[in-house]
């Protein structure tokens, strides 16, 4: 876990992607004060040894980044894998297994230089060749992946000697260092030429990364994973011995397990965090962290109902809203609004963009001038036809469906009449949201930390099966994606998107509503722990460490 | 006895052949596919990326077509694979899976049946004691609770306050260097609230039964005609009465199997148990059809062979009872 | 889950039912004190159910952020969940749902059993054969395998989940049914109508269903009680009645989160589907015990 490694997505069915997997988050977060006696105060001498036992709804599926989408397969490959870059821990790009890493001038070509001393846990070195293979499994047809897409732009990839690697686009593509971020190895010397979905490679494999898995025993299917530190890791030591990801799918049975010791860290939902983690018992053995998360939810309309085509109807609503009664009454507190698709705390971020407080009086102005008024009955009318639609959202994310009856209540205030239909989520996507047959949806979207958001709001994502699924279409719009997509100058870029930021809190083709945090408990047994922006992930697997009298699970041979 | 036999496993034939059918066909119907869940979280993924995976499911083949292939694989024992991302052969992902459910609901049959019978008798025979009120409340007690409830107050109370047992999952994290002792021990303390949580439902009813059919038997005129000769009372209720009410038990109990099986898709979610039940609710939500299915098939066949080997049990407790005569009922 | 119905193979229909056996039998079930508080209990939720929204005291769906969490006090006799909605006015509109599921998907279930029964009964043979192996299969079927299966794929709704409890909770009363018409047909009351020349649908309907509307009933009864547990284990599972429309067992299910925080919210929940189901179930025994009054305590 405790890795930032998510991709721009749609947060899931169970929006646990918030809980569940981890600390990816940045923001003005942190460690929660404690008011107790400290019974670990021994912070050191770090020594190694001991256990971090987790808990995870579901099991990871494969240790190939690529082949599996689930966030439980994407944490049990960080933690043995390496990539050429990374993020640190304030969220900027970093050189991982690059030591060094060349943009031509016209942005077309990168040139990574890698470090000689990484080397497979079966002894062969980590070269070029490696990352070569891993690029070709990943766009190659045969290959089940839905990641292909950012590497799908690369014109040649190529081996310049065996510790340098080139990549060639057609045009210039900013988001291409963070893909090579996320772009984690996989042994050439293993796997060229075998059936990658069905080696035994994706249960059994062999990394670079700071854990391994020792014998193939050590993952039991359905019940636990066991990684253990890799003696020879080569950024240093890794401290803590072993890393057992517990399945627990049941969220209550994991939070009684954290507080009888069964397990050690956990994502925290809003009402655990607040109500049920304030005992002396517990903040007296646990160490609570809130961080801002990556993602945020939004009230999204069908921009081809023409009821919805005219701004002035969208910002009325967003002043209808009440965010804060969401942010108070479904995350009890832990969120903060917005008013554009940009987390407050990223470096591209508008402060100065148009906010909409709660202000119904307002938006019943605004939806006057368009023609719609209230009649007798206080409903609000238009050509004798009142103000009536659904919001559908997806079926087990009780924080939606929430935020959907608050809405409800509100709008039903200023006489605009919404049912709430909560869908299960396959159906969801694939009969409503794909098909179009929506008029207004609540959903949240996942920020990988590039700025780039083409594929959500540029005129040419509206197809069937992609991501402009609301039909937002604005030519200026259009232009500061395209510009943004292909331009690498930092201070540019962020002009770019300063100005998309202002386009979209003036547009609203959603109503943004709030950027929740993640929330999370680990016990006070591990030190080491750095709070930053990005989390407490960071690194976490060279600084965390169990100072040996309160090692709990005792080294063995 | 084995024509009996024989002709009661034909008979499974046809009806597990209606039960896939049914199976696939809702499955199929129904919107929503395991390509869908995979990608649809993802935006950058392009259509033809899609189409890929599409083919790669064998997805895109009219649904009678892609029955008869499903069922000459079956034939030959290959359920396919798993449509999630690891692609495994269903048959192995549930090989994994089935031996903890089974022994999870063998034990609990054991108990069961071990406890009804008796519980039955004293009950029975002396209605309207206090032991007799006390099973009474319990069977009622156990038919009304929602069973996941009961579970949860159950491991707060035992898990966290007390402290006595564990919580969930089946071994403790440093079991792998526990002696043998230590290690069965260890085992047991985490079987004792599901096996305790999967018995108190199914035994409220079959105590019920055993009461009822006890007291049925009991008022039978050879029970009477055992007494009025003066036989001492253990001996008629034990070799005269027992034996007689147990056969109807024994069919009850055949019937019942079905929902121990089903219980399991509870009992294993709240305990972290990874067994049949909790894959098949996770492959149900993914919609992983060749594992749904291949569940829903093998679930049946447990119960199929539970019920047979309750029957035969009927039989060998009762010689009188023609085989033939009972076949399909 | 527990759909199938407990220990109803004791009961045997009543011949023809004049007036002084149905007297008889009020008579009996009158003695019964269980059954006639279980009747009281019973009464009590349907009215509580059907009066929900004069009885409520605030709107079941209305937020007061002011009073999240707040524990049972006389503003709310059963505290407030953590938007501060009035638990006491969810259950009362959850009764209501609660209620309709276990009503429907067993008026389903008789239903179908009545049909299927019926015609296996009266008509014996090849109608027969056919009918029983139905029943069979189904029974092979761990029903609650089917449910989630049907409900994951078909999606959840109130009217889905009362159709799947009921169609996968027939075959008992199919069983009684068919028991009733095999034992009936031969009686000599209907050789006498049939002598006459009656129709079959006359002499299934005025002369045989009535005698089986008491094993029905009692099965009735206790399926009531199985299908709101099932409903219960469904909302656990998250594929329950979807929200807005709370269920007792959704709100259980909802409020196990914070059951070490905020007990009252599962408490007063656990405690109606509990009592209630076993109103149902005592119901069941005591008019059971009432129609056979042989195994009478």
């Amino acid at each position: 876990m405790l890795t930032r490694r998510d991709m721009l997505r749609l947060l899931g069915a169970s929006g646990l992607a918030l809980g569940g997997a981890g600390c990816s988050n940045a923001g003005a977060g942190g460690r929660e004060s404690t008011p107790v006696a400290d019974l670990y105060p021994i912070d050191g001498p770090r020594a190694i040894g001991d256990a971090m036992v987790s808990g995870s709804i579901g099991e990871a599926s494969t240790f190939i980044w690529f082949l599996g989408g689930e966030s439980a397969s994407s944490a049990a490959s960080a933690a043995i894998s390496n990539s050429l870059l990374r993020y640190n821990d304030r969220i900027e790009l970093e050189r991982e297994v690059a030591e060094s890493v060349e943009v031509t001038p016209d942005g077309e070509t990168i040139t990574f230089r890698m470090r000689r001393d990484v080397r497979w846990t079966d002894g062969h070195p980590c070269t070029a060749d490696d990352v070569l293979f891993t690029y070709e499994a990943l766009v190659d047809p045969a290959t089940p992946t839905p990641y292909s897409g950012d590497y799908l732009l690369v014109r040649k990839a190529e081996v310049l000697d065996p510790y340098t690697f080139r990549v060639h686009y057609d045009k210039p593509f900013a988001p291409a260092l963070e893909s090579w971020a996320f772009c984690r190895f996989i042994p050439a010397h293993l796997l060229r030429g075998k059936d990658l979905p069905r080696d035994p490679y994706n249960r059994n494999p062999v990394g670079t990364g700071p854990y391994m898995l020792r014998r193939p025993e050590d993952w039991v299917p359905g019940q636990q994973m066991t990684l253990w530190r890799n003696p020879d890791y080569w950024e240093g030591t890794v401290w803590i011995e072993r890393q057992v990801t517990r399945i627990i799918p049941d969220l209550n049975t994991q939070f009684l397990e954290l507080k009888t010791g069964g397990i050690d860290a956990m994502g925290l939902t809003p009402p655990q965090f607040r109500f049920q983690t304030g005992t002396r018992e517990f903040v007296s053995h646990f160490e609570k962290y809130r961080y801002l998360s990556s993602g945020y939810t939004f009230l999204g309309f069908n921009l081809r109902d023409p009821r919805f085509q005219d701004r002035r109807v969208r910002q009325a609503f967003a002043y209808a809203i009440d965010k804060d009664e969401i942010i108070r009454g479904v995350y009890l507190g832990y969120g903060k609004p917005l008013s554009a698709p940009t987390r407050p705390d990223h470096w591209t971020y508008n402060p100065n963009v148009r906010t909409y407080p709660y202000d119904p009086a307002r938006a019943l102005e605004l939806f006057a001038e368009v023609g719609w008024k209230r009649d007798a009955n206080g409903r609000l009318v238009k050509d004798g036809k009142p103000f009536r639609f659904e919001i559908i959202t997806n079926q087990g994310n009780q924080q939606r469906i929430r935020t959907a009856e608050i809405i409800q209540r509100r709008l039903a205030e200023i006489g605009i009449e919404v049912s709430v239909r909560p869908i299960e989520w396959a159906a969801f996507i694939n009969e409503f949201v794909d098909k179009g047959r929506f008029e207004a949806l609540i959903l949240g979207w996942n920020m990988a930390p590039d700025p780039d958001q083409f594929i959500i709001w540029h005129s040419s994502q509206t197809g069937p099966k992609q991501f402009n699924f609301v039909h937002f279409k604005n030519p200026e719009v259009d232009r500061l994606l395209e510009e943004g997509r292909s331009t690498f100058d930092r201070e540019k870029r962020k002009a770019i998107y300063w100005r998309f930021q202002e386009v979209m809190a003036e547009e609203q083709p959603y109503v943004f509503l709030c950027v929740p945090e993640a929330l999370f408990a680990i016990h006070k047994r591990f030190k080491g722990i750095v709070p930053a922006p990005s989390g407490v992930g960071y690194l976490s697997h060279l600084r965390w460490f169990v100072p040996p009298p309160y090692q709990k699970w005792t080294r063995t041979a | 006895m084995t024509a009996y036999l024989v002709r009661r496993v034909l008979l499974m034939i046809p009806t597990l052949l209606f039960i896939t059918v049914v199976s696939f066909v809702v499955m199929r119907l129904a919107p929503g596919d395991p390509v869908q869940l995979q990608t649809e979280l993802n935006p950058r993924v392009s259509a033809e990326a899609r189409e890929r995976l599409i083919a790669y499911h064998g997805l895109d083949k009219p649904i009678h077509v892609a029955y008869f292939i499903w069922l000459r694989n079956v034939l030959t024992l290959d359920f396919g694979r798993s449509s999630a991302p690891d692609g495994r052969p269903v048959i192995e992902k549930i090989a994994e899976r089935l031996p903890i459910t089974l022994f999870i609901n063998v034990i609990s049959f054991v108990l069961v049946l071990g406890l009804a019978v008796p519980i039955g008798i004293l009950s029975a025979t002396r209605q309207g004691s206090w032991l007799d009120r006390l099973t009474t409340l319990y069977v009622f007690v156990g038919y009304a609770m929602p069973s996941f409830w009961l579970a949860l107050l159950l491991m707060i109370l035992f898990g966290v306050r007390l402290g006595w047992l564990p919580i969930s999952g089946l071994h403790s994290l440093d079991a792998y260097r526990m002696g043998p002792f230590e290690y069965w021990l260890d085992f047991g303390k985490h079987l004792v609230l599901p096996v305790f949580i999967g018995v108190f439902g199914g035994l409220a009813g079959l105590s019920r039964y055993a009461r009822s059919s006890m007291l049925e038997v009991i008022r039978q005129d050879y029970v009477r005609v055992a007494r009025a000769k003066g036989l001492p009372e253990t001996r008629v209720i034990y070799r005269h009465a027992l034996r007689n009410a147990l056969l109807p038990l024994l069919t009850i109990f055949g019937l019942s199997i079905p929902g121990f099986i089903g219980g399991s898709v509870i009992i294993e979610s709240i305990f972290a148990i990874p067994g049949l039940g909790q894959l098949f609710y996770q492959s149900v939500l993914s919609r992983d059809y060749n594992l749904v299915m291949a569940s829903l098939v093998i679930g049946a066949v447990l119960t199929m062979v539970g019920n047979l080997l309750a029957d035969l049990s009927y039989a060998v407790a009762n010689p009188q009872i023609r085989l033939g005569a009972k076949g399909g009922d | 889950m527990a759909t199938e119905t407990p220990a109803v193979g004791a009961a045997r229909g009543v011949e023809a039912a004049p007036a002084s056996l149905l007297k008889d039998f009020l008579r009996r079930l009158a003695k019964n004190r269980l059954a006639v508080a279980s009747a009281v209990v019973i009464l009590l939720a349907a009215v509580a159910a059907i009066f929900a929204p004069a009885l409520a005291p605030y709107d079941p769906n209305a937020l007061n952020l002011d009073a999240q969490l707040s524990p049972p006090s006389a503003a709310h006799p059963l505290g407030t969940d953590d938007l501060g909605r009035d638990v006491l006015s969810r259950m009362l509109y959850g009764a209501r749902i609660s209620l309709s599921v276990g009503f429907v998907a067993v008026g389903i279930a008789i239903a179908i059993g009545i049909v299927l029964g019926g015609l296996a009964g009266y008509y014996g043979g090849r109608v027969d054969q056919v009918i029983m192996w139905l029943v069979d299969v189904m029974l092979v079927f761990p029903s609650i395998f089917l449910i989630l299966a049907v409900i994951a794929f078909v999606g959840p709704g109130l009217f889905k989940i009362m159709a799947i409890i009921g169609l996968t909770g027939w075959m008992g009363t199919t069983r009684l049914v068919r028991a009733e018409f095999l034992a009936l047909r031969e009686r000599e009351f209907v050789a006498a109508v049939r002598a006459q020349g009656a129709r079959d649908a006359r002499i299934i309907f005025r002369h045989i269903l009535p005698n089986a509307v008491a094993p029905v009933l009692v099965s009735a009864t206790f399926g009531v009680a199985g299908a709101i547990l099932t409903e219960s284990a469904l909302s656990f599972l998250g594929l329950g009645v979807p929200p807005p429309n709370a269920t007792w067992g959704s709100l259980l299910s909802d409020g196990k989160a914070m059951i070490e925080v905020a007990w009252w919210l599962t408490v007063f929940p656990g405690l109606a589907i509990f009592v209630v189901s076993l109103a149902y179930n005592l119901l069941g025994e005591g008019i059971r015990d009432a129609l056979d009054p042989r195994l009478r305590v």
